[in-house]
């Protein structure tokens, strides 16, 4: 602040304070006696002409007092910090460091441990629960059941891999899937058919003529990234098509949608905002999800 | 001056009223005007896009900020939660700024890219579809109505005359940025640069 603005603020303050205490003073009125009036009278009632009573007078000195050791202590007149050097970006840098001292030794412990260490962590697990509710259940949901276009984290199938060493890095740096649109290139009768050579390996009703044709392109098209036998690979993202676990629905429509418009996923990075010894515990607690659903990860 | 005297002349007592009152503001208000640190974008600072200028006039006009304030006051309990406290250099590009006053949902000063496109489009849909327990109201309309580029060379322009930066080819290119975009897109667009400017 530019001294102009610092003295502008303190002369302000300073015929703020003054002022106050001169309108005090200077109605401070001389007892006139007990039972004066002001003269005012309306259908028979008067309007006394007491003085200030003494406990309000000090009680405004003493507001002005306050103001005064206020403006001492703390930041207030223009430049001047104040003699306790308070701020409320240094507090905070304060109440950061507390809790650091108190905290940082068992993100350290927990930090050096493995994921399958952490899961005989009942602490950890629960760090992690917490975790878990405050960054990503808004799209995993708060039983980590996922939703349409969010994964489950409870169940056995995994898109980008259900290692341990797989959860922990889809949370560090986060995922983009990338399933293309087919549209353009396929156009509508391979979609068509490719949709139920899809059905057809999920196990479910289709029509056997279009999914025979449907194998050619799927063989032709998807199998690059979805494998020849339509088992997914954890490494690209790219979904088993063979299970019952659909990311956007299994139903013929979506299907056929995903085909046609294609997917593009994204599991944001939370390396930097909550740093590696947390996302450990996060990825610890996802594991254990699954651990406690009886489900083996692949 | 004598007491009576000010009681009995209505017209000098708003006077000295509006005196007392002032020198609050006074005291408190302009000087904001000339500090660097309120004046000065922050490192890296850039204009919104036509595009996230169009989707925070659509916040403003859905009333976002009426339910979710954009800034982050300096608490370990809101920085834990939603990143680096708030500071004033990342707002002199707005007019108005958008800080809001009532959390009914959670602050969105740091929101960009926290989440996916694609949640974003789907929480705005419906709410409920991505998070159950939400009591956010759905906004389906957005995807149904397309963005006017009419009116956005105007909009940059006013928004330079207030100081913001804008080239003369930023606000040529505007109209085609907005071409067949839906209000979704351009709200999308506008929540996921919030605060990616500092973290």
């Amino acid at each position: 602040m530019s001294s102009f603005w610092s003295l502008w603020i303190i002369a302000l303050v300073a015929i703020n304070i003054l002022g106050s205490w001169w309108l005090l003073q200077a109605n401070r009125k001389i007892a006139k006696g007990e039972g004066a009036t002001t003269g005012h009278e309306w259908d028979g009632i008067q309007e006394l002409d007491n003085p200030l009573p003494y406990w309000w007078y000090l009680m405004f000195l003493g507001t002005l007092l306050f103001a005064i050791l206020y403006l001492i202590f703390y930041p207030g007149l223009g430049n001047f910090k104040g003699l306790l050097g308070w701020s409320s970006t240094g507090q905070w840098e304060q109440e950061v460091a507390r809790a650091e001292a108190k905290y940082q030794p068992i993100f350290d412990r927990y930090g050096q441990m493995s994921v399958e260490q952490l899961q005989s962590e009942p602490q950890a697990l629960k760090m992690g629960q917490r975790l878990f509710a405050t960054n990503c259940s808004v799209c995993h949901g708060s039983a980590a059941t996922g939703s349409y276009g969010f994964p489950n984290l409870t169940d056995a199938e995994w898109i980008w891999g259900g290692q341990p060493q797989a959860i922990e890095a889809s949370i560090l740096h986060g995922r983009q899937a990338q399933m293309p649109a087919w549209g353009p290139a396929l156009g509508d009768e391979a979609i068509k058919q490719v949709t139920e050579y899809v059905l057809q390996v999920s196990g479910r009703d289709a029509d056997p003529q279009l999914a025979q044709a449907g194998a050619e392109v799927f063989a032709s098209t998807c199998a690059a990234c979805h494998g020849p036998d339509a088992k997914g690979n954890p490494a690209l993202g790219s979904p088993n098509l063979t299970d019952a676990a659909w990311l956007y629905g299994g139903s013929r429509a979506e299907i056929a949608h995903s085909v046609r418009a294609g997917r593009q996923g994204q599991m944001p990075a939370f390396a930097d905002q909550l740093g590696h010894e947390r996302v450990r515990i996060v990825a610890a607690y996802v594991y254990s999800l699954n651990e406690a659903s009886g489900q083996s990860s692949p | 001056m004598k007491h009576d005297f000010i009681e009995n002349n209505i017209g000098i007592m708003i006077v000295l009223i509006a005196v007392v009152i002032s020198f609050g503001g006074l005291a408190e208000i302009p000087p904001l005007f000339f500090l660097n640190s309120t004046t000065e974008a922050v490192d890296g600072l850039e204009p919104l896009s036509a595009l996230e200028l169009e989707g925070r006039d659509i916040y403003i006009r859905e009333g976002c900020h009426v339910c979710h304030t954009q800034m982050i006051r300096p608490f370990r309990a809101e920085t834990e939660r939603y990143g680096h406290y708030t500071v004033a250099g990342e707002h002199v590009y707005e007019h108005p700024f958008l800080w809001g006053s009532k959390r009914t949902g959670p602050d969105l000063a740091r929101v960009g890219g926290r989440y996916s496109d694609d949640w974003h489009r789907a929480h705005l849909y419906n709410p409920r579809d991505v998070v159950p327990e939400s009591n956010m109201p759905s906004f389906p309309w957005l995807f149904e109505r397309s963005l006017n580029p009419d009116g956005i060379t105007a909009k940059m322009a006013a928004m330079r005359a207030l100081g913001v930066p804008y080239a003369d080819a930023d606000l040529e290119a505007a109209p085609d940025a907005l071409r067949d975009r839906s209000e979704a897109d351009a709200l999308v667009a506008y929540l996921q640069q919030l605060g990616t400017v500092l973290n």
